[in-house]
């Protein structure tokens, strides 16, 4: 327990330099915010100084970086000028529609490449080896827009297979009580079948097109580290004690092959974080990535430090969960 | 890690080309991209920029192979010709990271110390944001421009040849031939720049080969979100991004050939850092 609690607090420093550094970048920004409203004509030039000075922007840069800190201590990461809300409740409005879109995803793309790894180790060279090695080598050259967009085509425009891509909800639907945000889990407490499926199948183009660029990394992974582990010589053991096979696969060579797999997926869950930005750009579903991009357009300081933010955050806490499931896994990594 | 430069051994190209037949259809690709990058802007049949609003969103064609936008340019014209400025992106902000992050690497490993601990914070903090999210970030801060896309993108991978020069060098400083190169009256920079940087070379342009793929993906998914070139360029992304207004209606071609070209290019880059990998560092080989 004691090295969970060293590597929680080794996660500190990295954290503040995250907000330095998301401090700075924010305020190198071209384009000052205040005169982003004096291109309103009506504002004269003491209009324009009074925002300056609500901003902040007036003042040496670090004692708005000591501001900021402070702020931040509250939980106040500041107001959007584009909405006039606190940018933490626009998060916090925003932040479950991408988590449940990334999760689904991740989930997907788990369910999917760790069998397939798994079958192209069991036999490598086979046909089935190199249809792994064809689709992986395909999917990490895949532009995740270029990919989305195609897949509306075939599966919306041709196909008609899936509602219209737009949202998370059909808008001729009413949503569930809010209660985790979480539109699937929602619709359970509240009981209705009707939205579940319908948000499921919302969320299935943008899920997939995000689980097939996480599949590459994940099925590369598993088969690298599975062949690896059969090869090595507590598996020669079990197998010339007469262990069964799938005995040898499931219980043995499975778990210690699942060491790197595991890193692997803190990685690819923090690439999916990244993609969430082109996904839901894509598929206009109104998560935190929309919301950052609008930001940017918009030179809007407050909403971009805060997505920065949590991203670093989840970033970071991405790498602990993995690091503390791993010296579960593997007892070796914990000594 | 110790192990000396690898010499690519004689034949080992052809075997590696014999030995795999995607790395020769990579080749190919390769030189294709090479070709357009060069002189696709004298070989297109229509002007890139020419609109013509009398053949707007038409279907490809014997005369439109790739059929026309929504202001009627030839969209075979226009991916052709966004070849070359795609790959210079690429291609100048991999070089950027590598030349920036193995010198500064290097420096850091060899002489340790403060500047070391710093500059090895750093790394850390700049690793601690999701790389397409720093990107972003960096395109908007810097400013909207291609020469930023080539920097945001250089400084979003310099972490990787920071960390990799410098756990290469760490470890060669006492080797015997640095000694020998000390005791001879060799000073530190000549160390560092006629001994220890050939040596570590090839991992770092390894990192390098892998890395382009990914930084073509990466600057052309910036420009689909609006970040970085700016229409009416001809550029991938853009494109891309132009034609997605238009897929629900049916209009798939304005997406897929920019977007094809993309993906071959990525493809191309893929895998042919994976075969150059092979190639250079025997460890690796499977």
């Amino acid at each position: 327990m004691s090295r969970v609690g060293l590597r929680l607090l080794s996660a500190i420093p990295t954290l503040f330099g995250v907000v330095v550094v998301t401090f700075l970048l924010t305020r190198v920004l071209p384009g000052d915010p205040a005169v982003f409203f004096a291109s309103n004509p009506a504002m004269s030039a003491a209009d324009i100084a009074a925002v300056r000075e609500t901003l902040g922007l007036d003042q040496p840069l670090y004692q708005q970086f000591l501001i900021y800190l402070g702020n931040l201590a509250q939980g106040d990461l500041g107001r959007s000028i584009a909405t006039g809300q606190p940018v933490a409740a626009e998060f916090a409005r925003r932040l479950p529609a991408s988590a449940e879109l990334t999760c689904l995803a991740f989930l997907l793309a788990v369910s999917v490449a760790v069998p397939l790894g798994l079958a192209a180790a069991l036999r490598p060279g086979s046909l089935v080896d190199h249809a792994v090695r064809l689709i992986v080598t395909l999917g990490v050259s895949m532009p995740t827009f270029v990919t989305g967009l195609l897949m509306i085509y075939v599966f919306y425009v041709l196909a008609g297979v899936v509602p219209e891509p737009i949202g998370r909800l059909d808008p001729f639907l009413f949503e569930p009580a809010r209660v985790t945000g979480f539109l699937t889990i929602d619709a359970l407490l509240a009981g209705d079948r009707q939205i579940l499926a319908a948000a499921l199948h919302q969320m299935l183009l943008p899920a997939a097109t995000m689980a097939l660029f996480a599949l590459a990394p994940l099925t590369r992974m598993t088969r690298a580290a599975m062949i690896a582990t059969l090869g090595s010589e507590f598996i020669r053991t079990a197998r010339a004690a007469g262990l069964s096979r799938g005995r040898i696969v499931v219980v043995y060579a499975l778990r210690n092959a699942l060491l790197p797999v595991v890193t692997t997926m803190g990685m690819v869950f923090s690439y999916m974080l990244g993609a969430n930005v082109l996904v839901e750009r894509v598929f206009s579903w109104p998560g935190i990535g929309a919301f950052a991009i609008d930001s940017i357009v918009n030179l809007d300081y407050a909403p971009l430090q805060g997505f920065m933010l949590i991203m670093a955050a989840l970033f970071i806490a991405v790498n602990l969960v993995v690091d503390i499931v791993s010296a579960i896994i593997d007892p070796r990594v914990g000594h | 890690m110790t192990h000396p430069v690898h010499p690519v051994r004689q034949g080992g190209l052809r075997r590696a080309l014999r030995g795999n037949p995607l790395n020769l259809f990579a080749l190919a690709l390769f030189a294709l991209l090479c070709f357009a990058a060069a002189f696709g802007p004298l070989l297109v049949p229509h002007d890139p920029l020419a609109t013509d609003a009398a053949a707007a969103l038409q279907p490809p064609s014997a005369r439109h192979w790739f059929g026309t936008d929504q202001i009627g340019r030839d969209l075979f014209s226009r991916v052709v010709v966004a070849t070359r400025l795609d790959l210079l992106i690429a291609l100048g902000a991999v070089s950027l990271s590598l030349v920036a992050g193995s010198a500064l690497g290097a420096i850091i490993g060899y002489w340790g110390g403060v500047l070391d601990t710093v500059v090895s914070r750093l790394v850390d903090v700049l690793m601690a944001f999701p790389l397409f999210v720093l990107a972003m970030a960096l395109v908007a801060a810097l400013g909207n421009s291609v020469i930023n896309v080539v920097y945001a993108t250089a400084i979003v991978n310099l972490p990787f040849y920071i960390r990799l020069a410098r756990s290469e060098v760490r470890p060669r400083r006492a080797l015997g031939y640095v000694e020998a190169a000390r005791a001879g009256g060799s000073g530190d920079w000549r160390i560092l720049l006629r001994h220890l940087i050939p040596n570590i070379a090839a991992p770092l342009v390894i990192q390098a080969s892998v890395n382009l793929g990914w930084a073509v993906l990466n600057a052309a998914a910036l420009s689909f979100l609006g970040l970085g070139v700016r229409p009416p360029t001809p550029e991938w992304g853009i494109m891309v991004a132009e034609g997605a207004r238009f897929i629900a209606s049916g209009e798939w071609w304005i997406v897929t050939f920019p977007g094809l070209a993309l993906m071959l290019a990525v493809l191309a880059f893929n895998l042919l850092g994976d075969a150059l990998r092979d190639l250079l560092d025997p460890r690796l080989r499977r």
